[in-house]
């Protein structure tokens, strides 16, 4: 490549590896050359991936610990019927907004770090570093980690809510002040909500916050109400941009719930039953994989892709985030916001993506079934148990299964947002109406067709 | 929208029957994320579906004419780099051939290959930034990232060569600032080796991409007699079809010695002339810029990069001249009258930005509101060059 001076330059060929090794190293920043490649990437994702579900994992697993060795719901009497529930619901409430939190913190570096990665830049790596480490062998200079050490910036988000929470709280003059200040409530009530048919685990039936007889039901009536806070607060903020973003928000969410219900239905119709338990019992223990419902016949596949696609456009992520669409209505519903108001909206919009991708995992995806089918009997049986260790290691796993399908769902909202451009409105409304809403209807009279031919699944037939 | 503005109203697209809400009158910029500066146009809506468009522009007017008048024609050329921002080598270019033409210099031919490369690198730059900002404007934000990479590269080289990343000043009146480093051809050659298969990535990730050929194709159609009569060049003009490049038509430098095509809009994936094939244009005009460079760098030839009779101050005889050269936005012309002293008596920029945004209203009628944004993103205007 390198002649002596005056020479003629010399072409190495259209993308040889000398001509990007010179680009990467003299006309761009040396440091970065891992991440232009996007290489960077597969090498973080997979252990920041565990992050969450081993966290939340942890979490259940000293709750039954607490409630086993206390023995609170073994307690009798007047006092403890009456104490037990209010103790136990408490006890949700907080951990669902821990969940919440640590979800929510997580996903936003996560986010940053995907998007970060599939654009060729680093995303935050300063926040959080560590300075000093611990010494394991001082003669070898050997120590646990490196002496200034940045894991990722990993409290990106922290410094993020601090700091949305230093700012001033803007509610403008003509705003309609009321709604103004209800609406993030209402968005994020109607998120909060829905996390009480979500379970965490189900195998020994008090990890769903509120197993309900119409458990999809309340969930498909609950999550609208968060588009309820959206239009409260694109018509309060008392901006045309704003109120577009509402009017489309109003249009998109109300249109996908159809859809969605369609594709909850042809589950409900597998499972034979409303109850979110009944559910996920009902794609396990036998076959492993092979009884999730996504399996269970090509209706449900479609029905799965279908949800899926809506869920994308019920919670407003891209390719259907015209209610935000920064490149044409700024920040669409939320342009008046700031400070903690804003910050409530974005933790409804993340608490939003898990909880439509953990009803995925549920209805879909075998909820806390590993899909391995001697780890699932396990699960089956430690349910029978009264020992402290079966019980534990069950709830470990049921958790961690729950928590993992829906990260990786996350996962997949992330990356079709920092891959699509958005559709303009009439699309997505042809997309709804035209496309999922006849193809929903298929799903739901081809997968009940298919229950009647083959009662109990294909895997029952044929496998005996 | 004041009345004494307001051209004749344009016919409504309501179906018959349909019902009558309320219009709106929406104020897009001057601050806002997809005007590509501070450009404002009051929108005429009816719910989503725009009316009528007026543009309002003058927010960056720098009297650029009238400071040319007043200062020596060397002094003029760093106030060119602040027309059209993203494209300062080829504006630096268009005024320094003009000038040079009133004076009859005679410039070294090492000089013209080297105006060559880098009026073409930049004119990949601009086009990366108008490719990325346009995919932004369609929702998608990674392939601006991937843009600026690149883009990010061809900054780099033009540090190298003249230490500006943005103004360069480096084209000037009978040559050119300095020489390039020994190294740096063969880094453009790297460059250019390295950047042809990304606009194959490109296409994958954003042109051929299914929601964004929903979302540009069959777009602010422009049909090529209105693109004529409203003075369109560039990109928008050869979009809607016709061949049209000044490279070809009248060469300047040597670019009648290099082969390249001159890539125009078919309605491939809609209608001839739709924001698609504007932005696909652009895209392909990278190609050939790369394919220019490529003949370019086989032969620089040793030697000066100064005509000798470039003084400090220059003094062209009296007359007057136009010249026009291909901008990445289209046609850039300066016509300047001397008098034979040292301050030109005239300068007029004939913009190619100004008059590609002046069809604006023409062709974002009926449209919905996130189409206007991508209407605005397809004519790829700099609000420096609109403005001036």
């Amino acid at each position: 490549m390198t002649g002596p001076a005056g020479s003629l330059p010399l072409s190495t060929g259209r993308g040889s590896r000398e001509a990007t090794a010179i680009v990467y190293q003299e006309l761009l920043n040396p440091h970065h050359a891992q991440t232009y490649t996007g290489r960077a990437y597969w090498g973080l994702f997979p252990f920041a991936a565990l992050f969450v579900p081993v966290l939340t994992a942890g979490l259940f697993v000293a709750w039954e610990a607490v409630v086993h060795l206390t023995g609170l719901t073994r307690t009798t009497g007047e006092f403890w019927s009456v104490a037990r529930p209010l103790l136990l619901g408490l006890g949700w409430v907080h951990v669902i907004l821990i969940f919440i939190t640590i979800f929510s913190m997580y996903a936003v570096w996560m986010e940053r770090k995907v998007s970060a990665h599939m654009q060729c830049r680093t995303g935050p790596m300063e926040v959080g570093r560590i300075q000093g480490s611990i010494f394991l062998w001082k003669r070898f200079n050997f120590r646990l980690w490196p002496k200034s050490w940045s894991p990722h910036g990993w409290l990106q988000t922290l410094a993020d809510g601090l700091k949305l929470m230093a700012k001033e709280d803007l509610i403008p003059k003509d705003a309609d002040r009321w709604i103004f200040i209800l609406a993030p409530i209402v968005a994020f009530t109607g998120v909060f909500i829905s996390f009480l048919v979500i379970p965490f685990h189900g195998v020994l039936s008090s990890f769903i916050p509120a197993d309900l007889d119409t458990g999809v039901f309340f969930f498909a009536a609950v999550t609208s109400i968060e588009a309820i806070g959206v239009i409260m607060a694109g018509w309060a903020s008392n901006n045309k941009w704003a109120l577009f973003g509402a009017m489309r928000a109003a249009t998109q969410v109300v249109s996908y719930e159809l859809p969605i219900g369609l594709a909850f239905l042809t589950a409900v119709v597998a499972a034979g039953s409303l109850r979110v338990s009944d559910i996920v019992a009902a794609q396990g223990p036998d076959y492993g994989m092979l009884a999730w419902f996504v399996f269970r016949s090509p209706f449900l596949l479609l029905a799965f892709v279908i949800y899926f696609i809506s869920s994308l456009a019920e919670c407003k992520r891209a390719p259907f985030d015209l209610p935000e669409a920064e490149s044409e209505l700024i920040s669409g519903f939320h342009t008046e916001y700031s400070s903690m108001r804003f910050s409530i909206f974005f933790l409804a919009e993340y608490a939003a993506m898990y909880v439509v991708a953990a009803f995925a995992a549920v209805l879909f995806l075998g909820g806390w079934w590993t899909g391995i089918a001697p780890v699932d009997h396990f699960l089956a049986d430690a349910a029978k148990s009264d020992g402290l260790l079966p019980r534990l290691a069950a709830v470990g796993i049921g958790v961690f299964a729950v928590v993992g399908k829906s990260m990786i769902l996350v996962f997949f909202q992330m990356a079709a947002r920092w891959t699509y451009p958005r559709a303009r409105l009439d699309q997505v409304m042809y997309l709804c109406l035209k496309v999922f809403l006849p193809f929903g209807l298929l799903t739901l009279v081809g997968g009940t067709a298919w229950e009647l031919w083959l009662e109990g699944g294909w895997p029952k037939a044929l496998l005996g | 929208m004041s009345p004494e503005l307001q051209s004749p109203p344009l016919a409504q697209p309501r179906a018959p029957g349909d019902v009558r809400t309320e219009e709106m009158l929406l104020n897009i910029g001057p601050q806002h994320p997809s005007t590509h500066g501070v450009f404002r146009v009051v929108v005429q809506t009816d719910g989503e579906i725009v009316l009528d468009s007026e543009p309002h522009i003058g927010y960056l007017h720098r009297c650029f004419e009238k400071i040319a008048e007043s200062v020596d024609y060397l002094k003029v050329t760093p106030y060119t780099d602040r027309l059209d921002y993203l494209a300062s080598m080829c504006n630096n270019l268009g005024y320094c051939l003009t000038v040079e033409k009133l004076m009859g210099l005679q410039i070294p031919r090492r000089a013209t290959r080297l105006r060559m490369i880098v009026a073409e690198l930049n004119r990949v730059a601009s086009h990366l930034l108008a490719f990325g900002t346009y995919g932004m404007d369609s929702g998608a934000i990674t392939p601006f990232l991937h843009a600026f990479r690149d883009r990010e590269a061809i900054l780099k080289l033009f540090e190298i060569i003249c230490g500006q990343r943005l103004n360069y000043n480096y084209v000037r009146i009978g040559g050119l600032a300095e020489d390039a480093p020994p190294r740096w051809l063969d880094q453009v050659a790297a460059f250019v080796d390295f950047f042809e298969p990304k606009i194959d990535e490109y296409d994958a990730l954003l042109s051929y991409n299914g929601i964004f050929i929903k979302r540009a194709a069959n777009i602010g159609v422009l049909p090529a007699a209105t693109a004529i009569s409203w003075g369109c060049t560039g990109p928008v003009l050869r979009g809607s079809g016709v061949r049209r490049d000044i490279r070809k038509d009248e060469p300047y430098l040597e670019y009648d010695k290099v082969e390249f095509d001159v890539p125009i809009g078919r309605g491939e994936v809609g209608t001839l002339g739709d924001c698609w094939d504007r932005y696909m244009v652009r895209v392909r005009e990278m190609r050939e810029a790369c394919k220019i460079v490529r003949q370019v760098l086989k032969d620089v030839p040793e030697g000066p990069v100064m005509a000798p009779e470039a003084k400090k101050v220059l003094r062209p005889p009296k007359g007057e001249v136009y010249y026009r050269i291909e901008n990445p936005r289209g046609e850039l012309g300066f016509y300047v009258v001397s008098d034979g002293k040292d301050k030109a008596v005239r300068i007029k920029c004939r913009s190619p930005a100004f008059c590609n945004l002046s069809v604006l209203r023409e062709i974002a009628h009926g449209c919905m509101l996130a189409d206007m944004i991508m209407i605005i993103g397809s004519i790829d205007f700099v609000m420096g060059e609109v403005d001036r």
